[in-house]
């Protein structure tokens, strides 16, 4: 067995702190994941720094209008907080189609975030994965990897994110706000996860020792037209096998404003820029979803058994934007 | 009525209920000793070869372990019945999982970081486990599970289906599946001397007990196995597996107690799973619906360790009146985990391919696929000629046509839509065979009012303690709650496992008997009873066993309505109603318990679950419940089971057959042919996940949800 330190911080000092003093540390949430993997053997960390207690378990209302999450809310409170079920439902959705209720009541907001894939490979040690132990090869490639990716990914990983969460967040244009040594800073959600590159094992931007304190919800897409929906193999409890988020604004009969993105696509919540610019200024035609859907699509790159996700991912698109904002019926 | 009516049949609650619920029900790894040690097991990490090599070191110098076990070092066993079962007693390697080492510590995090250390290495050799219908090692066996032969014809089936009006060539599709039942594997042993006590999460203990005589070569009655509560099992528990093979010699070698609890992970290669079966069916049909021949060939895989052949074209020897009947089955021995008993092997994918071959001649011929059933309803059982002791399946298919509403249902593929989903119905028939094996009893009348009755049955969750108990108190005429029991012990007396549906039968046949002797006995007898009470065994050999003249089956119907939603391919079931005819029921509430279990894993079978053979590693991709989709409680909607009333009295003295079963049998092509009903397309592969519903979808160029697109 690996001894490893526990840690229960009380600030978000004594957490960075504690955090630098251990090397191989990891910030403990809901342990969802962690734990899983720790047992595992995927993650070996020294200590665990236990963030629970940190006084960021808030939903706190910011005077521009904003959303502030702290990152130990639970998935299950931040789902039903009234503020994020009226004014940004996609994230309410997503945090309800993801897991179960017992997951939900124990994972927290930062830890969603930073929850690892589920890739088979991944988490079998005595098969080759980048990800987990990098230049051994990657066994999804030739193995099985229906679930895998079919956009950015490289010879070197073919895993997709899991979170439900983090699709929603990217489409709502949300930041993640980061603590480390260096200071606080913040990064757009939509930007926080990497693709695999020649580096897979880097799933995020984050630099070594930051804490995830919360994530803000910005003004200007509270209280939009916003929508998760997410197709899985069974009714609850199961990874998404395609998912997209969607945030829609119009304005004189156009698209004023257009947030989406797919989740189960990719190594990270795939923000589709090429989608949104393409509709941005049209009218909410169901010609102009299906171009601008097909324009973010036409980057797939199936592998042998997940071309499936591609077609699944467009019609979730084009029933989320239709929803969203019901085309014109001439 | 009398009171031995409202005994036997009663919704009585079961026996154990409180202790589980309240977590004092003990499992076989809860057994803890002074000193017992735990162990775990060290896979092999390639699908075939041999290991050339093991250093234990790294292990041994770690806190708290104990030992490492391997095919080094490892007592040497007696060739076991099953070669499953020979662990640690050569370097070759099967397949991808086979167990190479065994690591005991003080404690589990110790023996599992042994685990870990253990440094193996292999001469791997190329593997295959791709199983095809032309697959070049696939040949006929001698026989399939269950002792059927292989292969069975009668009349010329090709020639009566060449000149059939209607002919149906189909092909289907089950994958591996696997039991996984909510307790995983688990035995601890301990040694007293030459003495062996094991709990062993087992569906019967006298075959653990009779494996583990002979492979450490002692007399049985050195040899207690216990399974006082089991968390399910399957059939991948009906005989012994490595768990309590491990146990046994890490117990001996050590001289310590040992518990081995299988990681869940580590159970899809070394416990069993449904293998995967090939089904091609020919139906030849005459323009009134009369099966005019039919051809069932069914290819399937097995290891290379031992033969095991799912016997799925054997339900279609039972099922259907055809002038002309071919029955086979093959197979190809790869480099794969051991397949073994999984819920109805052989009636359950059987079923699923012929039920839905069924539908699709019923819709070839235009004609409602119950009333095509009910025309090829045969006088006798087709395979063997011998007459039915009971058949009700018209009387199930009639009594859910009435339940479900069935009347009211157009037709028409594709014919019911809400919004973007398309609504469908479909209907599949079920049988299951009356097994029944003999079995041991005591019955002992007690000085204070009470009896004992002492049976070695297994309750596995099904409520078989209960429901013997009511057994026992119909025979002796007495209230239920005067009859105290005892089960699940080897040195009770030999008994059959809890499988083949046959559990309840076997033991409660023993138990009626002793009761019924018992019975005899008291009336005979006059004044208080000794200290000891009066006593009365009974052992079934040779009468529960006897062969019987007639042909004896369950027989049910299944109807079941879907959801398949446009945009996505998702597949949901909004209803499922089962009928059965199952003899007489015997306890309302565990029987409702286990043909709605049956069905909702038939419901899993149709939609979700899925053992995918990795064709690079060798071994199945989902190895723990996130990734094995069980049905939800969000995917099981609206179950319902119902029962015709059946005497038969060519059964057993209970007048009974088998449920533990027959509810999985059928319900999976109810729901295929409802997807067929909702869209039109036939789907000849389970599970019906959206990659596969969608695709289909997709190419019939169905329109997308609200957008039409």
């Amino acid at each position: 067995m690996k001894p490893f330190a526990y840690v229960r911080a009380d600030s978000v000092e004594e957490a960075t702190d504690a955090f630098a003093a251990h090397p191989g540390a990891r910030y403990l949430g809901g342990g969802t994941n962690l734990v899983d993997l720790m047992k595992l053997g995927v993650e070996t960390p020294t200590a665990l720094v236990d963030v629970t207690r940190l006084p960021l378990d808030v939903v706190e209302e910011l005077p521009d209008g904003a959303l502030r999450v702290g990152a130990t809310v639970r998935n299950s409170d931040l789902a039903a907080h009234p503020a994020v079920r009226d004014r940004y439902p996609a994230l309410s959705q997503a945090l309800l189609a993801g897991a179960s209720g017992q997951l939900r009541n124990a994972a927290t907001t930062g830890g969603n975030l930073l929850q690892r894939t589920r890739c088979p490979y991944f988490q079998d040690l005595s098969k080759p994965c980048n990800k987990r132990e990098p230049g051994t090869g990657c066994g999804a490639l030739e193995g099985v990897h229906r679930d895998h990716a079919v956009l950015g990914h490289s010879e070197q990983c073919v895993a997709t994110h899991p979170s439900d969460m983090a699709v929603a967040l990217a489409a709502l244009d949300a930041r993640v706000e980061l603590h480390g040594p260096e200071g606080a800073r913040s990064v757009p959600v939509a930007d926080f996860h990497r693709l695999p590159g020649m580096h897979p094992e880097r799933d995020t931007e984050i630099h070594p020792g930051e804490l995830i304190t919360g994530v803000v919800l910005p003004a200007a897409t509270a209280g939009l037209p916003s929508a998760y929906r997410k197709a899985r193999d069974r009714a609850s409890y199961a990874f998404a096998l395609a998912s997209v988020a969607a945030v829609l604004h119009l304005k004189d009969g156009v698209v004023d404003r257009a947030g989406i993105a797919f989740g189960a696509l990719a190594h990270r919540p795939w923000r589709a820029r090429r989608a949104e610019d393409a509709l941005v200024g049209a009218a909410p035609t169901t010609a102009a979803f299906e171009h601008a859907v097909d324009l973010e699509l036409a980057a797939a790159e199936p592998l042998r058994d997940n071309a499936y996700k591609v077609p699944l991912a467009r019609r979730l698109a084009l029933d989320v934007l239709g929803r969203l904002a019901p085309p014109a019926t001439t | 009525m009398t009171g031995t009516e409202t005994v036997l049949g009663a919704p009585v609650e079961r026996r154990e209920g409180r202790e589980k619920v309240t977590g004092t029900a003990r499992y076989a790894a809860e057994y803890d000793a002074v000193g017992r040690a735990q162990a775990w097991p060290v896979p092999a990490a390639v699908a075939r070869g041999r290991v050339t090599g093991v250093d234990p070191s790294p292990a041994l110098t770690l806190p708290g372990v104990l030992a490492v076990l391997t095919h080094e070092n490892a007592p040497r066993l007696a060739d076991p019945q099953d070669p499953t079962l020979a662990v640690l007693q050569s370097p070759h390697v099967p397949h991808r999982g086979w167990f190479v080492g065994l690591v005991v510590g003080e404690t589990l995090e110790a023996a599992r970081a042994g685990a870990a250390a253990v440094r193996v290495t292999y001469e791997a050799e190329d593997h295959d486990v791709t199983l095809t219908a032309d697959h070049p090692e696939a040949y006929v066996p001698d026989m399939a599970n269950g002792g059927f032969p292989a292969v069975t014809e009668h009349g010329d089936p090709d020639a009566a289906f060449a000149s059939s009006a209607t002919r149906l060539d189909v092909e289907y599709r089950v994958p591996p599946l696997h039991n996984h039942p909510m307790e995983p594997h688990t035995s601890t042993a301990r040694w007293d001397g030459d003495r062996l006590t094991v709990h062993s999460s087992s569906q019967g203990t006298t075959a653990v007990r009779t494996e583990l005589a002979s492979m450490f070569e002692l007399p049985e009655d050195r040899i207690t196995v216990l399974a006082e509560h089991v968390g399910g099992g399957f059939g991948s528990k009906g005989t012994p597996r490595a768990d309590v093979v491990l146990a046994a010699l890490a117990a001996r070698t050590t001289g310590r107690p040992v518990t081995v609890a299988l990681p869940r992970r580590y159970l899809p290669a070394v416990v069993g799973h449904r293998a995967p079966t090939l089904h091609r069916l020919r139906l030849g049909a005459d323009a009134g619906g009369r099966i005019t021949s039919l051809d069932h060939e069914v290819t399937t895989h097995t290891s290379r360790v031992k033969e095991f052949v799912e016997q799925a074209a054997v339900p279609a020897r039972v099922m259907y009146a055809a002038d002309a009947l071919r029955t086979s089955h093959r197979v190809a021995p790869l480099d794969v985990p051991t397949p073994s008993w999984m819920r109805a092997p052989g009636e359950c994918p059987g079923m699923y391919a012929l039920e839905s071959a069924m539908d699709e001649l019923a819709t070839d011929l235009g004609i409602d696929p119950v009333e095509l059933r009910i025309r090829n309803e045969p006088e006798t059982e087709p395979d063997s000629g011998k007459p039915f002791s009971s058949r009700n399946l018209v009387q199930c298919l009639r009594e859910g046509v009435r339940r479900f509403g069935w009347a009211d249902r157009d037709p028409r593929p594709g014919s019911r839509r809400a919004g973007p989903l398309l609504v469908g119905s479909g209907v599949a028939a079920a049988t299951y065979p009356v097994l029944v094996s003999p079995c041991a009893a005591s019955a002992r009348a007690l000085p204070d009012g009470d009896f004992l009755v002492r049976v070695n049955a297994t309750d596995i969750g099904t409520g078989a303690r209960t429901v013997c108990a009511q057994i026992a108190a119909d025979a002796l005429g007495v209230p239920l709650d005067r009859v105290r029991i005892e089960v699940a012990d080897s040195g009770i007396g030999f008994a059959p496992m809890a499988g083949g549906s046959s559990g309840t039968a076997s033991w409660g046949w023993s138990v009626h008997e002793a009761c019924v002797r018992l019975g005899g006995r008291l009336a005979g007898h006059s004044g208080p009873l000794p200290g000891e009470g009066i006593v009365a065994d009974a052992d079934t050999s040779g009468t529960a066993d006897a062969d019987s003249p007639f042909a004896r089956h369950a027989f049910g119907a299944h109807f079941a309505e879907v959801t398949v939603d446009t945009v996505t391919g998702e597949v949901r079931v909004t209803r499922l109603l089962g009928v059965f005819a199952a003899g007489r029921i015997l306890n309302a509430r565990t029987a409702r318990s286990q043909f709605v279990g049956g069905m909702t894993m038939g419901l899993g079978m149709a939609l979700t679950e899925d053992s995918t053979v990795d064709p690079a590693f060798g071994d199945f991709t989902e190895c723990d419940l996130a990734s094995y989709h069980v049905p939800a409680h969000a995917d099981v909607a609206d179950v319902e089971a119902h029962w015709v009333d059946e005497e038969d009295a060519h059964l057993n003295p209970m007048g009974s057959k088998g449920i533990g079963e027959i509810g999985i049998v059928g319900s999976a092509a109810a729901v295929g042919n409802a997807v067929h009903h909702a869209t039109g397309i036939r789907f000849r592969e389970l599970p019906l996940t959206p990659h596969r519903v969608l695709t289909a979808l997709l190419e019939h160029e169905h329109p997308a949800g609200m957008l039409g697109a």
